[in-house]
């Protein structure tokens, strides 16, 4: 029997109450999901239960008892406040999956400071322009990454600390930078938690926009309400589990069920700092006897390659419960499971803005291979007419996906750009810019975005922000980012690009814009694919029209193109 | 084969790690080692196709084959031969 049980059971009279009471929070008190993920499961009798279980990619090997989780996350919160940071502040997190990533996150939260995690495969732009945006003021991160902070810094007047959390001494610290050893201090036993409430400000989040820079999408502690309960329902931890959430925090699959629900939960998790490799994968399965695993399609197609054979040298019976987020989960990816691991993935949507699973294959109830799901009890989630933003009153249409607002984890704003989130917003529904069908038995299928954001390995990707970095490139004259299929990642990036006088397309220029992309904006962004074109299609009033290049890309038809431009 | 996987190393060098980066050697897990991510692959496959005009098939193209100075070298060899 599943936590979740009986859907009809569990939607009929739901309340987020429910959470609340489990939590033991009271309406109008304090709540800081620091102190739930730490002090309050220690107070439960937890204090010596294995918290996190970290490798590195060379086996190196760390355990942290939910005790350490609690001092460790202190002695972040004590250097933080000790540093002059102040509730509200923006500390961002810029580190690979190190434990200090996931303790860090923890303490910052404590001191009621506002954490802002970031890919540690960023390039400078993209580093900047999140930093810049959210006016950070203090930043962790690497003696590998530091670069890349060192080149923009003097742009971030806002940014007053650089803390590297490994720096051994071998060149000199510049000015701003602190090291900050999160062992060599020791664990703090005592820290007075700020006493955040349920509207305070908790994370943020950048996510790429249509026709604009990244926006910062803005979290409150009350998050962890559905965080919690759907982690429980959705993703079935129970107190005896070991889970694995491959994510990174750098995006929110990585906070909301890398850290927050399974902390919050007193699960153990574990954590794989390490590039993909199917044999090391299973492996880290095995010998950690995972129970619950959270991957992406991305990850599930790539061990889909690596073929059946490799699995058969492991023993991964342990393993109870599958699931998927970051992308529609095909068909044949679940039918792989169901073969091969003897349980299907179960598929969940979410966003960013949402920070928490919104629709989703419960577990105990009958998988459809490659549908999103049902939705989640206290969500109201339906297929809109895109034309009057009113439901369709049966089932079968396309339409756009539309949330009512008000679930706890929805998210508050996005940073300093009210214009954007009113937009987010039609006939009192929240809009995901993602299409769908529903069926006669409720469950919700995808279709595509609605939007030109591209969509690579689960990671959003801005057409815009790369076409605003190619310009940048002294070859490029003009640029067109479309989405092109790709049987792992689903889609990746195609730039189609026209070159200044003076170049021509080659190899070589080819693969010296696809490195400059890389640097500048992240790998996800760099252009998997680059077509040099003598003009791109435009309206006639000049603008460049993407979808042409869009249905050129997958096979499709072209649409309205009376606007088109002559040549 | 030792030139080739000079190439090889000194193109990860200058492409892919960060200044004052430790040092990599002819075994040093590229791709495992988060070194050179899955995207990223694609620049390294198609400086190898440009530099060596080859086709490298993508079947071919694993995580495993690029995991290191060692095993690149071996999959260029494979096509360089013909």
């Amino acid at each position: 029997m599943s936590n979740f049980g009986n859907y009809e059971e569990r939607t009929k009279n739901f309340s987020w109450s429910l959470s609340e009471q489990e939590l033991g929070y009271q309406p109008g008190q304090p709540i800081n999901i620091g102190w739930y993920c730490s002090d309050r499961v220690c107070q439960q009798g937890k204090a010596d239960k294995i918290a996190l279980i970290w490798e590195g990619f060379s086996a190196e090997k760390k355990i942290y008892t939910y005790n350490d989780l609690r001092r460790y996350s202190n002695t972040f919160a004590r250097f933080l406040t000790d540093s002059g940071l102040k509730a509200g502040d923006r500390v961002c997190l810029f580190m690979d999956r190190i434990p200090e990533l996931y303790i860090g996150f923890v303490g910052i939260l404590k001191t009621g400071a506002i954490a802002q995690p970031l890919f540690s495969a960023f390039g400078e732009d993209s580093l900047f322009v999140r930093l810049e945006n959210a006016q950070t003021a203090a930043i962790f991160t690497q003696k590998k990454h530091v670069a890349k902070v060192r080149k923009i810094k003097d742009k971030l007047p806002s940014l007053q600390h650089i803390f590297i959390v490994d720096y051994d001494g071998r060149s000199p610290l510049q000015e701003r930078e602190t090291a900050f050893s999160m062992e060599a201090l020791g664990g703090v036993e005592d820290y007075d938690i700020y006493p955040t409430y349920a509207e305070s400000p908790s994370v943020l989040h950048y996510t790429s926009g249509t026709t604009g820079m990244p926006k910062g999408v803005q979290h409150v502690h009350y998050s962890l309400i559905s965080q919690y309960l759907t982690a429980k329902w959705v993703l079935d931890l129970r107190d005896d589990d070991i889970y694995w959430c491959t994510a990174d925090p750098g995006w929110v699959t990585g906070t909301s069920y890398g850290i927050i629900a399974p902390f919050s939960l007193g699960v153990t998790q574990c954590v794989l700092d390490s590039g993909f490799s199917a044999e090391a994968w299973y492996r880290f399965i095995e010998n950690n006897k995972i129970t619950v695993w959270y991957s992406a399609p991305t990850a599930i197609r790539s061990l889909m390659k690596a073929g059946d054979e490799i699995i058969k040298k492991f023993n991964l019976s342990l393993l109870r419960h599958l699931a998927s987020v970051g992308e529609p989960l095909n068909p044949e990816a679940v039918n792989w499971s169901i073969r091969v691991f003897g349980k299907p993935f179960h598929d969940t949507y979410w966003q960013t803005e949402t920070g928490c699973i919104l629709i989703t294959n419960f577990p105990g109830m009958t998988v459809k291979p490659g549908s999103m799901g049902r939705a989640f009890p206290g969500i109201t989630a339906t297929i809109l007419n895109p034309n009057t933003y009113e439901p369709y009153p049966h089932p079968g249409k396309i339409g756009l996906i539309g949330i009512k607002p008000g679930w706890p984890s929805m998210m508050r704003g996005y940073w300093k750009n009210e214009e954007a989130y009113k937009n987010k917003f039609h006939n009192g529904w929240y809009l995901t810019g993602d299409r769908a069908r529903l069926d006669s038995d409720g469950y919700f299928w995808f279709v595509g975005r609605d939007d030109d954001i591209i969509n690579t390995g689960g990671h959003l990707v801005s057409p815009f922000e790369v076409e605003s970095a190619l310009l940048e490139h002294q070859a490029v004259a003009e640029s067109a980012v479309v989405s092109k299929p790709d049987p792992i990642n689903m889609e990746v990036v195609k730039a189609f690009v026209t070159l200044k006088p003076g170049h021509s397309p080659s190899k070589d220029i080819e693969l010296d814009i696809m490195n400059y992309i890389r640097k500048k904006l992240s790998p996800l962004a760099m252009p998997q694919e680059i077509e040099f074109v003598n003009t791109l299609p435009k309206t006639r009033s000049g603008k460049i029209m993407r979808r042409i290049l869009h249905a050129k890309e997958w096979g499709e038809e072209a649409g309205d193109t009376s606007t088109l431009e002559n040549d | 084969m030792d030139e080739l996987k000079e190439v090889i190393k000194n193109y990860v060098t200058d492409e892919y790690l960060e200044p004052d980066s430790d040092p990599i050697d002819y075994e040093t897990p590229l791709i495992s080692g988060g070194i050179v991510d899955s995207f990223s692959m694609v620049s390294l496959k198609r400086f190898l196709e440009n530099k060596y005009q080859i086709q490298i098939p993508d079947e071919k193209a694993t995580p495993e084959a690029f995991d290191s100075v060692n095993k690149i070298a071996e999959l260029v060899k494979e096509f360089v031969k013909g």
